[in-house]
This record gives C-alpha cells, structure tokens and sequence, in this order.
C-alpha cells in the first residue's frame, strides 16, 4: 500500500512455535522476502535476532515460555533497528493490546493471505503500522470513554485521540487500504500513515490505566 | 522355625513386582516367602522399607519387651498381610506357625491385662491395632497407594532434614515427659498436674504428627483439583471428538474443494472460538446478534466475514432492524460480489448506531438497478427508513460496494 518500492527485499525471522505453521509461512511469501531464520522458543528467538538483526520479526503471540512480549522486551536493546510484525491466532483484545504496548509495529491474524502478509512485512519494514482492521476496532473502543481514570496524565495529548485519527481508524476498521482512506478524506497517503503512527504511539505510551483493565475484561474475538 | 531359610542378605535386592496390580515404582507390601525366619513380616518390611532385616527384626524384638507389643504386632501384620501373588507357602507349616503366634499372642494379651498401669494401655492400642490393620485390608488399592505416599513423602521427608528430625526429637521428649508426669503422678489425686501432663503429651503428639496432617488436607484438596482438571480434560476432549475430528474427516473428504474446506475449516474456528472465550454466545446484544447473523451466512454461502465491532447495546426492535438489514447487505455481498471475504464493522455509541457493510466485489452501477430489485431497496433502505434510519449505498463497477447503515438514538 505504500507508494514507493523497498529498496531491497526485506530480511525476515520467524517465530511461532508450530512448525508446521512456519513451513506454510516459509512457502507462502518466501518468494517475496528472505526468510533469514526461524525460532520456536524466546530463548531461541533472541539469540537469533540479536545475531542476525532481520528487518522485521514475524512474532507469534503465544510461545510455550513466554511470548512475544517477552522476546520484544528482551531484545529490543539489541536490534534497534528491526521491526516487529505480530501474528496470532488469538483476537483477544489483552494479547493484541499486550504485544502492541511492548513495541510490535503491527499485529495481524494468522488468517491472513500471503500477499496480505507480504505487504504487510514490507509496510512494517519500512517503518510503517499495519492495523488490521481489527486492531483498528479495538484501538477506537479503547479509547472511546472520555474517563481516563483517577491518576491524572502526565501528557494529556496521549490519552486522546484526535477526530481525524479516529476517522481514519473508524476507515481502516470498515476494510479500507491507505490509499482508500486518503481518497475519501482528500489526505495524501503520507499523511494517513502519519495518522497511524501517532495512534500506535498513542497506544503505546499512553497511560491510559483503562486501557490494559478494558483489554483485560473484553475477551471477545 | 526358620528351618528352610537361606542366609539372609543385609540388602536383599528389591523384589520383583507384579505387573499387574502394582505399578513400577509402587512397591507394595506383602510376607516374605524366601528368607523368613518366622511368618515373613519382619522380611517382608524390610524389603518394603528398604531397610535391612535385623534392624526390623530387633525392632520388633525390642518392642517386644514393651509389654509385648512387638509380638502383637507382629500378629497383626502376619493376619492381615497377603504373600505376594505367585508365590506359595507351605500350607501345613503356615498353619503350624499361625498358631503357634495366636498362642504367643494371646498369653501376651493375657499377662498384660493383669498388670497396672500399662494394662489399661494394652488393650485400646491392641484394638487399635487391628483397626488399622482392618483398614488397611479394607481399603481399595487406590486409598492404600495414597495413604503409602502420603506417609513417605511426609512423615519420613519431615523427620530427615534438620527441622523435621528437631521437631521429632522435641515431640518424642514432650510424649515421654508426659508419660513420666502420668505414670509419678498416678498415685496423687492431683487433677492439675494430670492435666498439664495431657497437654504435654498431647502438644508432643501434635508435634510429631502435625505435619502429617496438614499434608494430608493439602493433598487431599489437591486431589481434588486434579480431579475438577482432569474432568474439564474430559470434557474438552469430548468436545474435541464432537466437532473438530468431525469436521477433518470433512475436511479430509472435500480435499478437492477448496471452497468447501474454508467454509469447513471457517465455521469450526468459529464454533471453537465461541466455545474458547465465549464470544457470539446470543445473549439480547447488538454484537452477538451481528455475530450470529454474520455465522449463519459465512455457513450458507462459504464466506469469510471479519466482524469488527467497537461498543455495543441492547437489542431493541429498531436495532433488530438494523441486523436484518445488516444479513440483507451480507448476503448481497456474498452472493452478488463473486468475493470470498466480506467486511462488517459496526459502531454503538449514546447516540448513534452505525454499520458498515464492504466488499472489494464487483460492484454494480446504483443507476442501472431496477425497481425490481427488492433486495437492496425494500430490505435494507426501506427497512432503515422505516425505523427512522438511513442507509447508503455506495458502488462502483469493479470497485466493490459499501453499504452504511445509521441509526440516531432520540
């Protein structure tokens, strides 16, 4: 969905703990990127990615000793400048939000098609967010009360959305691509990736103490 | 006595178990055949208890001499213990030496109940005895495997490390002082000292076995769960059964249609999901209703619908409406747009209710459509108006369509 082309392909590591899941993965889009390593484990995925630094880590939500919140929080120190892509079979708003907030740049569910996820892994390669139309759902739900709880913020721009972001997120909920959010609302694509960006930052660093406590009570998929 | 015996081995080698009712590492208890000197219960012990046999046999001679409590024992053991299956005893020379132990054993009971003050003692810990030995023959095999672990994993695990062997020897001192206190004071009518010398004996007892007890309520509340888990296996492995082997073997017969497979594939994820977290479970909401509508037409038409949804209210007939029009715009979709994957987003807030119907199909021109056309003008437009809603639709050949539905709240 991005306007120019990567300059080269995008060096990829996955990690899921189903074998066979990364073989599908490995088959779907290992045309379109180099799939430089794989790993079933945390202990596993760190040490790959701090040897090989990818461009992007397809990190799979659940991992059988512990997950992709712990593999972000242990080596994002050493490969700043790889990106992390979440891919989960799981919906529930906690995971979703959970791997978000430790620093995924995108979350997706293993449902995906493999060109969805190919231009997926190039958007995040890029430096983009990739909302999944579902993330989008849960971001504006998120932050919809205008409570924001009894500690008073420290940065109140953070705990709020602005109307064009949720227009955008309200767009990218209903399906649509960058690029159909920028011709419905007369914005250039840039402009509606910026959007994005601040909304992840948002929900990032947002102290928003609703936000983990509403994740946490919505178990819906 | 003891005329067939081999010379016995300090460590006699662990017995060869019996396949069938004991499992490895569960020995269980029986007489010894070979190497037994009298019926086999002091052998038999100590292989049990890994222990040597002297020691088990001078413990029984030593308790013995405790107004002949080992001999009673050891009565007892030899009644109630089996010899291990496949074994045989000698029949005539086991009925000689059950006898000869009835005979020792009763002169025993005998002597004893004449003399004062341990005679009162004699017979309540006798009965005990058998009480416990009754039990132990009574109980199913399960009870007596858990009694046996409860007994090594707490008793002896307790009394081996420093702690556990400190409160032992404390306990044992309290039990002793107490009895001294019993037996110097039992000529004095003196209540007071009896008294303290009870809550003595009774502090050291409570000592000794304490943590036995707390184990065994530990354990036996943990078996519980364990048995609260392994139901919910069961039930889940029931489920399992029902839908999803169910659903590949269907699979595994519609190989050749890929459609086929993804609506079979789809429609057990959903039912799995619904099952795992409980979403789509009708409950009188907006939501679920959407959900379950959007279930109905996934499974007729073998389509992917991604239900996005963000607040949610009760279900009123306006909002029923909404749904129906909702189903009308999915189907259209499905059946019209010659796509596989239809989105549906929908938004509750105080003031509004919006629905967003999409698909990337193919779209048709709004102005060559017919007044024939029921399905988008009487069920989806007419139906919103109707309930002072509106709803839009927005299509191009070849660019997909959308239909937004919107509802105010007054």
């Amino acid at each position: 969905m991005t306007s120019h082309e990567p300059a080269g392909r995008p060096t990829v590591v996955l990690v899921d703990d189903h074998a066979m899941f990364r073989a599908g993965v490995r088959a779907e889009i290992g045309q379109s990127v180099d799939i430089v390593g794989e790993a079933s484990t945390v202990a596993e995925a760190v040490a790959t990615i701090a040897h090989l630094k990818p461009s992007v880590v397809l990190l799979d939500v659940h991992l059988p000793d512990g997950g992709g919140p712990a593999v972000l929080a242990a080596v994002r120190a050493q490969a700043p400048d790889t990106h992390f892509l979440a891919l989960s079979v799981s919906d529930a708003a906690e995971d979703v939000i959970s791997v978000i907030r430790s620093g995924a740049r995108g979350y997706v569910t293993k449902t995906i098609s493999g060109a969805d996820l190919t231009d997926a892994i190039r958007r995040v390669a890029e430096g983009d967010v990739v909302f999944s139309p579902r993330l989008a759902g849960f971001v504006l739900d998120a932050f919809r009360d205008s409570d924001i709880g009894p500690v008073p913020s420290a940065d109140p721009e953070l705990d709020q959305l602005t109307p064009r972001e949720q227009e955008v997120l309200r767009l990218l909920a209903r399906g649509y691509s960058y690029r159909e959010i920028g011709a419905e609302l007369f914005i250039s694509i840039k402009t509606v990736e910026t959007h994005a960006s601040n909304v992840l930052r948002k929900l990032q660093l947002s102290s928003r103490h609703q936000l983990t406590r509403w994740a946490a009570d919505r178990r819906i998929v | 006595m003891g005329t067939t015996m081999t010379a016995s081995r300090p460590f006699p080698p662990p017995p060869p178990r019996d396949p069938v009712s004991a499992p490895p590492g569960v020995p269980r208890l029986y007489r010894a055949v070979n190497g037994r000197r009298l019926g086999g219960v002091a052998a038999g012990l100590a292989d049990y208890l890994h222990l040597p046999r002297w020691v088990v046999r001078l413990g029984f001679i030593l308790l013995s001499f405790a107004s002949g409590m080992g001999v009673l024992l050891y009565g007892a053991f030899w009644i109630v213990l089996k010899v291990r299956p496949g074994e045989r005893e000698n029949p005539r020379r086991a009925a000689i030496e059950y006898v000869v132990a009835l005979a020792a054993g009763a002169i025993v009971l005998l002597a004893n109940a004449r003399t004062l003050p341990l005679g009162w003692w004699f017979l309540p810990s006798l009965l005990a005895c058998f009480g416990a030995a009754l039990l132990w023959r009574q109980a199913s095999e399960t009870e007596r495997d858990r009694w046996r672990r409860l007994s090594r994993t707490s008793l002896t695990a307790g009394a081996f490390d420093r702690v556990g062997l400190l409160r032992m020897v404390a306990g044992v001192t309290l039990v002793l002082a107490g009895g001294v206190f019993i037996l110097a004071q039992a000529g004095i009518s003196a209540v007071g000292v009896g008294l303290v010398a009870m809550l003595v004996t009774v502090a050291g007892i409570g000592l000794i076995t304490g943590p036995w007890w707390l184990k065994l309520v530990h354990e036996l509340s943990e078996e519980r769960r364990e048995r609260i888990r392994s139901e919910e296996r069961a039930d889940i492995a029931a489920h399992l059964h029902d839908s999803v082997l169910q659903t590949l073997a269907l699979i595994q017969r519609n190989a050749s249609s890929p459609r086929e497979v993804a609506r079979l594939a789809r429609s057990q994820e959903r039912e799995l999901r619904t099952k795992l977290y409980g979403a789509g479970v009708p409950n009188g909401q907006f939501g679920a209703a959407l959900h379950a509508v959007a279930a109905e037409i996934e499974d007729t038409y073998a389509v992917t619908i991604d239900v996005v949804l963000v607040g949610d209210a009760a279900l009123d007939a306006r909002l029923e409406a909404m749904v129906a029009a909702a189903r009308e715009a999915m189907i259209n979709a499905a059946k019209h747009a010659g796509i596989t994957s239809v989105s549906l987003y929908a938004e509750v807030s105080e003031t509004e209710a919006l629905v967003f119907v999409r698909d990337r199909g193919a779209g048709f021109d709004q102005d060559a459509i017919g007044p024939d056309r029921q399905g988008v003008r009487g069920s989806i437009i007419g139906r919103l108006e109707r309930n002072r809603g509106t709803a839009t639709i927005k299509s191009k050949p070849g660019e997909g369509t959308e239909v937004a539905l919107k509802m105010e709240f007054s």
